[in-house]
Formats: structure tokens, C-alpha cells, sequence
């Protein structure tokens, strides 16, 4: 089953420190990935609103378009995981997130790496997309 | 046999497990590193407002870091959206692993809306230092005033901490006061969640 899906982690400054297609079509035209980052810098609004109204950390869908969905999660730092999808499965996409957290965590603990910089390691990518191919 | 019982090697810090927590140092070894952290900083500047502002910004990375672990580690990935929320989460949980024990006290300055301080009988870090008299108010706490402003900035509650030394009748040592004041979004948000 192909799957679009485009992953991005957004920092607390609005400023985008990781971005990767993960969805298992592989042929992805250059206009639908420019496409997929509009839609989720587009959602920011909305989770920004969403954020402190409740104290969970995984915000369900919070936008839509077409046929796709925007999916966030907020960590603790409001560093915000999105998920642009085109599938249902809500549980999968959960511990996505909850296993991307993680990895992040870690990422932040190295006092060497400035918070809301970009995040560079070749490892993280290959981590993330395993994660993504293993839930998605 | 030799090699029996070896700890798994992991290849990349990304691949190890985040520990548990219950990592306890030695009091003598934090000690000595911070009073080296200090006079490095004494020998960069020029006047105490700068050295306080570098421990500081030395507290806020910490501070920063602190809150995502330990909302990650302890608190079951809740964030806090509340201003007592936040407060009590520093107060306790910040405080306790940090330093063993929770903070003395939190409380809510009478003159101005919008400040907080909290206060500790001997804070750790000056447990093991003494100010010289010309250094006048210089504060060494201003590094945990740099923690407690990392975590508040990073949950999204702006403010402008510091530490000062309060004289306590009956007490050799002046008790310490971090003193929390709000920028005027927090109050504003905080209004307008009700």
C-alpha cells in the first residue's frame, strides 16, 4: 500500500530543524514535496491555538487538505512533530511520534548541540525513517 | 571468565537506552567543577553584571534540557500549560532532581501581579562559596536562577529571573531567594484560559 507522508519537527521558533519524506511512495514529484511543506507550515496557526489548550502532547488531526491530514505532536519544550498523512491509523502514527520523541530527547541531551538549530546527524535521519517504515 | 557480564556497547548515543535516572554525583566533585566553571567565567569579564549573566546563560542550557527530560522521563508526556502548573512543576520536580530534596518555598509577591520568588535556606551551589566584600550583591545562585528561567522560557513563560541573597535575623547566613517575574503575554494568556 503506497503512502504519502511528509514528516517535519518545527522548533519553538517557527523555524523547521528537520524535514524528511517518509511516505513509501518513492517517486515523489518535486512540486507535491514543496506542496506538502506549505500545507503543514499553513497548519502552525491552528496548532499554536490547539497547544495550550490542553496538556497532552499528542494533538490528534488538526487540519486537513484534500485528502491528507495534519497530525502534531508538542513536546514539553514546544518543539512541535508534524505529520502530513494520507492513512488512518491513529495508534501507529502515535508511537511514531512517541518513539521520534525519544530520539529527540537524546539529540537535545548533547550539550554541544545548540536548542532550535538543525538537526544534522546522518544517524537521527536513518533512525527516523526505520520508525517511519516500521509504523507507517 | 573474563568479559562475562560486560555492559552492552552501543554503537551511537542514539541508540542507547535514556537512563533511569537515580544518577547521584558526588557533592565534592559538582563542587569543584562549579567553582572552576566560576573563576573561568572571572577571568573572561569585566564586571560582576556579566559574570552573573554568563552563569546564567550556563543555567539556561541546563534549564532547557532539563524540561524536556524530565517531562519525557517523569511526568508521563504532559506539558504544562498552567502558570501554578509550571511553578509547582520547578518547585518540585525540577528542585528534586536537581538537588534531592523540593525547595523550601514558593510564593507570590505581594507588591506586583506578575512575581514569584522561590527560597531555599542554602542553595547547593553556594553552599561552598563565599562572596568577597567588593564584589558587593554578586550572587553565585544566578546560575540557578539561569535554570529556572530555561525551563520557563521553554514552556513558554518568558520571565526574568534572579537570585538574591535575603538576611534572616538569627542566621549567620542570608537565606536565597530566586525572584520570577512574568512578561505581561503570560499574565495575558493566563486571563484569557480562565
Amino acid at each position: 500500500m503506497t503512502t504519502t507522508a511528509c514528516f517535519i519537527v518545527v522548533s519553538k521558533n517557527d523555524i523547521p530543524i528537520y524535514e524528511a519524506e517518509v511516505g513509501s511512495t518513492v517517486r515523489q514529484k518535486q512540486e507535491q514535496a514543496h506542496q506538502h511543506q506549505f500545507i503543514l507550515h499553513a497548519a502552525l496557526d491552528l496548532v499554536q491555538d490547539l497547544a495550550w489548550t490542553t496538556s497532552a502532547m499528542f494533538l490528534r488531526s488538526v487540519d486537513r487538505f484534500n485528502d491528507l491530514t495534519v497530525s502534531v505532536y508538542v513536546t514539553a519544550g514546544h518543539t512541535r512533530l508534524m505529520l502530513l498523512h494520507d492513512s488512518r491509523n491513529e495508534d501507529g502514527i502515535k508511537n511514531f511520534f512517541q518513539e521520534v520523541h525519544e530520539l529527540y530527547v537524546k539529540t537535545l541531551l548533547n550539550p554541544l548541540y545548540l536548542i532550535g538549530s538543525r538537526i544534522t546527524s546522518a544517524h537521527f535521519d536513518t533512525r527516523v525513517r526505520a520508525l517511519a517504515r516500521k509504523f507507517l | 571468565m573474563i568479559g562475562v557480564g560486560k555492559p552492552k556497547q552501543y554503537g551511537n548515543v542514539l541508540d542507547k537506552p535514556l537512563s533511569r535516572g537515580r544518577q547521584e554525583v558526588s557533592l565534592s566533585a559538582f563542587a569543584f567543577l562549579f567553582s572552576e566553571l566560576v573563576q573561568y567565567n572571572q577571568t573572561q569579564v569585566d564586571n560582576i553584571a556579566e559574570l552573573e549573566r554568563r552563569l546564567e546563560d550556563a543555567g539556561y542550557a541546563v534549564g532547557a534540557r532539563v524540561l524536556e527530560l524530565l517531562c519525557h522521563r517523569d511526568k508521563g508526556n504532559r506539558r504544562e500549560t498552567r502558570l501554578l502548573g509550571i511553578l509547582s512543576f520547578i518547585h518540585s520536580t525540577v528542585w528534586k532532581v536537581l538537588f534531592g530534596k523540593v525547595a523550601d518555598s514558593l510564593e507570590k509577591g505581594t507588591e506586583h501581579e506578575d512575581e514569584y520568588m522561590i527560597s531555599e535556606k542554602e542553595l547547593l551551589v553556594n553552599r561552598f562559596i563565599s562572596v568577597p566584600k567588593d564584589m558587593g550583591a554578586f550572587n553565585c545562585g544566578a546560575f540557578v536562577a539561569g535554570i529556572v528561567r530555561g525551563v520557563l522560557d521553554g514552556a513558554g513563560f518568558p520571565a526574568v529571573v534572579t537570585a538574591h541573597f535575603v538576611p534572616i535575623e538569627g542566621q549567620q547566613r542570608p537565606r536565597t531567594t530566586i525572584l520570577i517575574k512574568f512578561a505581561e503575554e503570560v499574565l495575558r494568556r493566563e486571563a484569557r484560559l480562565g
